[in-house]
């Protein structure tokens, strides 16, 4: 059976104001304001982490590995995400999570991570200093920023399957799950410049696969960094996405890539549609027609729409759950409800828009930039529709448009609050976050697959986690209710 | 011939089941279109006072 498909979502977060209105300070001032909440403020171990390592085996001759900031502020949270600067953007990384909806949580309580890090932050500064974060994935004028998904993978598939498998997804799933965009960013012929996009990210998108993830971006992106045991795991590191607001893509964004996986793992490309034969093209026609009528050329010489692409998609994954259950990726209930979605999203946005402004993100976004454009007879590049487009993802209750415009949720405000203090109890999140809440003073820092410890004399002593599902609540809840210092714990772990 | 009636049976029941559906989505949508109005009404409260100094300030650098 498929390997169960632990996954999660790192987001960098759009950035304004701050002491000089540098962004890297302001990032700064956020990471530290939540971290001096009382809460943590623990070092990222480096070692191991090996971001130029490449899937392909060999990097390219113009590929070059990307540069690891050590300086800039970081912590561990208490519910196994990490908070850091990631260039000049604040980046959570969520803990890693079993289910697609347990992803989608934890993915909500990074937003409320950096809304009450930004409230901290402000209540001392200077209100002309004020802070504000967005959650996008681009400023408008050619600078985009990511929000990556991250899914466990059996090492021994083959990397050109997955490519083959993903290709026709990674360019047509923003369909579905598109975060919208107000313009273009990006040279193209006045005539096809479209007033609206589907998606954020799309047209930043230069190659179908390769290494880097700041310049020539590739569909598919070959990090093979697997913060875990890679004689068995490889973590898919997805770039091609958007931030989501509304939790149900999330969902069906997270759902979908982890069913086509498992899909992969047990029964190889059989029933993936054939490759356009020129995805890059592809993934930014489709994102510069909010019609959806645009088609491409397929390797098989017939031509496609994103729409073919995901109804081919999601009857092969019906078609995977129907046969093989879908337990690799959650328990019944749950497959059931992403592939019920992922239908009613993806007939909705072609057949009956308004039916889904509810959970589709762009589809909610366009109802307002058309509606205001049309009661005040605006031109398609009216400022005040870009700034729409910016503030639907502003954080700020009192600003943001996503708070308004009637998205249904899958979490409430309590599910979100355990979210934020407490970590995942199905992977080794629950460990990293249960050693955060207890014994921060004692740990000399963290990373994705070990914990430090410094009990003050002796040499540091390092808690290993290459596999991800080992570490859980049903695992070691014990061995924190039964040694209450780290000095027992790390005795009781025989170390 | 029993195949055909049996497939005109699906056809109506199909139809007599739908036909309350059709309905509710009708003030469904009209709901949908009554919220964005009350959305419109209040946006101007909500957006940045100078849309275009706001658009204009938005400049990140690039990451990932």
């Amino acid at each position: 059976m498929a390997l169960a498909k632990v996954l999660g979502i790192e987001t960098e977060f759009g950035i304004a104001g701050g002491p000089d209105q540098d962004p890297i300070i302001a990032s700064s001032v956020i990471v530290n304001a939540y971290a001096q909440r009382g809460i943590t403020h623990i070092n990222w171990d480096f070692e191991g982490e090996t971001p130029g390592v490449d899937a392909r085996g060999i990097a390219g001759l113009t590929a070059f590995a990307p540069i690891v900031e050590t300086q800039l502020a970081n912590t561990v949270l208490t519910n196994g995400a990490r908070l850091y600067v990631d260039h000049a953007h604040p980046e959570y990384s969520s803990p890693e999570c079993r289910t697609p909806l347990e992803a989608v949580c934890f993915d909500a309580a990074g937003e409320e991570v950096l809304r009450r890090a930004q409230r901290a932050a402000n209540a001392s500064l200077d209100p002309a200093n004020a802070i504000t974060i967005y959650k996008n994935n681009s400023d408008g004028k050619g600078n985009s920023y990511g929000c990556h998904e991250n899914y466990l993978v059996e090492r021994s598939v083959d990397f050109g399957d997955i490519v083959r498998a993903l290709v026709p997804h990674f360019i047509s799933r923003q369909i579905v799950i598109g975060a919208g965009k107000v313009g273009v960013e990006t040279d193209r012929p006045r005539a096809t410049r479209p007033a609206f996009q589907v998606s954020q990210r799309a047209e930043f998108f230069e190659e179908v696969v390769g290494l880097e993830t700041t310049l020539k971006r590739p569909i598919i992106n070959t990090r093979d960094e697997t913060h875990g045991d890679a004689e068995r795991f490889r973590r898919l590191h997805v770039i091609i996405g958007d931030a989501n607001l509304s939790q149900y893509a999330s969902a069906v964004k997270l759902g979908a890539t982890a069913l086509l996986l498992a899909a992969l793992e047990d029964q190889g490309l059989r029933g993936f549609p054939p490759a356009p034969r020129d995805p890059v093209r592809a993934v930014r026609a489709f994102a510069a027609d909010p019609t959806l009528r645009t088609t491409v050329e397929c390797v098989d010489e017939r031509s496609r729409t994103a729409w073919d692409f995901q109804d081919q998609l999601w009857t092969l994954a019906e078609r995977y759950v129907d046969e093989r259950g879908g337990a690799a990726v959650a328990e019944h209930d749950e497959v059931r409800f992403i592939l019920d979605q992922w239908r009613e999203m993806l007939d909705g946005v072609r057949d009956d828009p308004a039916s889904v402004a509810d959970r589709v993100d762009w589809v909610a976004k366009q109802r307002i930039v058309d509606g205001y454009r049309e009661r005040y007879d605006l031109a398609a590049d009216d400022a005040r529709l870009r700034a729409i487009d910016l503030q639907y993802h502003d954080l700020r209750p009192e600003r943001s448009l996503a708070a308004r415009v009637g998205l249904r949720r899958l979490f409430d405000e309590p599910a979100i609050d355990a979210a934020v203090n407490e970590p995942p109890p199905s992977t080794r999140a629950y460990f990293r976050g249960q050693c955060v809440t207890r014994f921060a003073g004692e740990i000399a820092a963290a990373n994705w697959d070990s914990v430090v410890f410094d009990l003050g004399d002796g040499p540091l002593q390092r808690v290993p986690m290459p596999d991800p599902l080992r570490g859980t609540a049903a695992m070691t809840a014990h061995l924190f209710e039964t040694n209450s210092s780290a000095i027992d714990l790390l005795a009781a772990l025989g170390g | 011939m029993a195949e055909q009636e049996r497939i005109q049976k699906q056809r109506v029941s199909r139809a007599t089941e739908s036909a309350p559906e059709v309905s509710v989505d009708t003030s469904k949508g009209e709901q949908l279109k009554a919220d964005l109005d009350d959305l419109l009404d209040e946006i101007d409260e909500v957006l940045e006072e100078n849309a275009e100094e706001f658009v204009r300030n938005y400049v990140q650098k690039g990451g990932e």
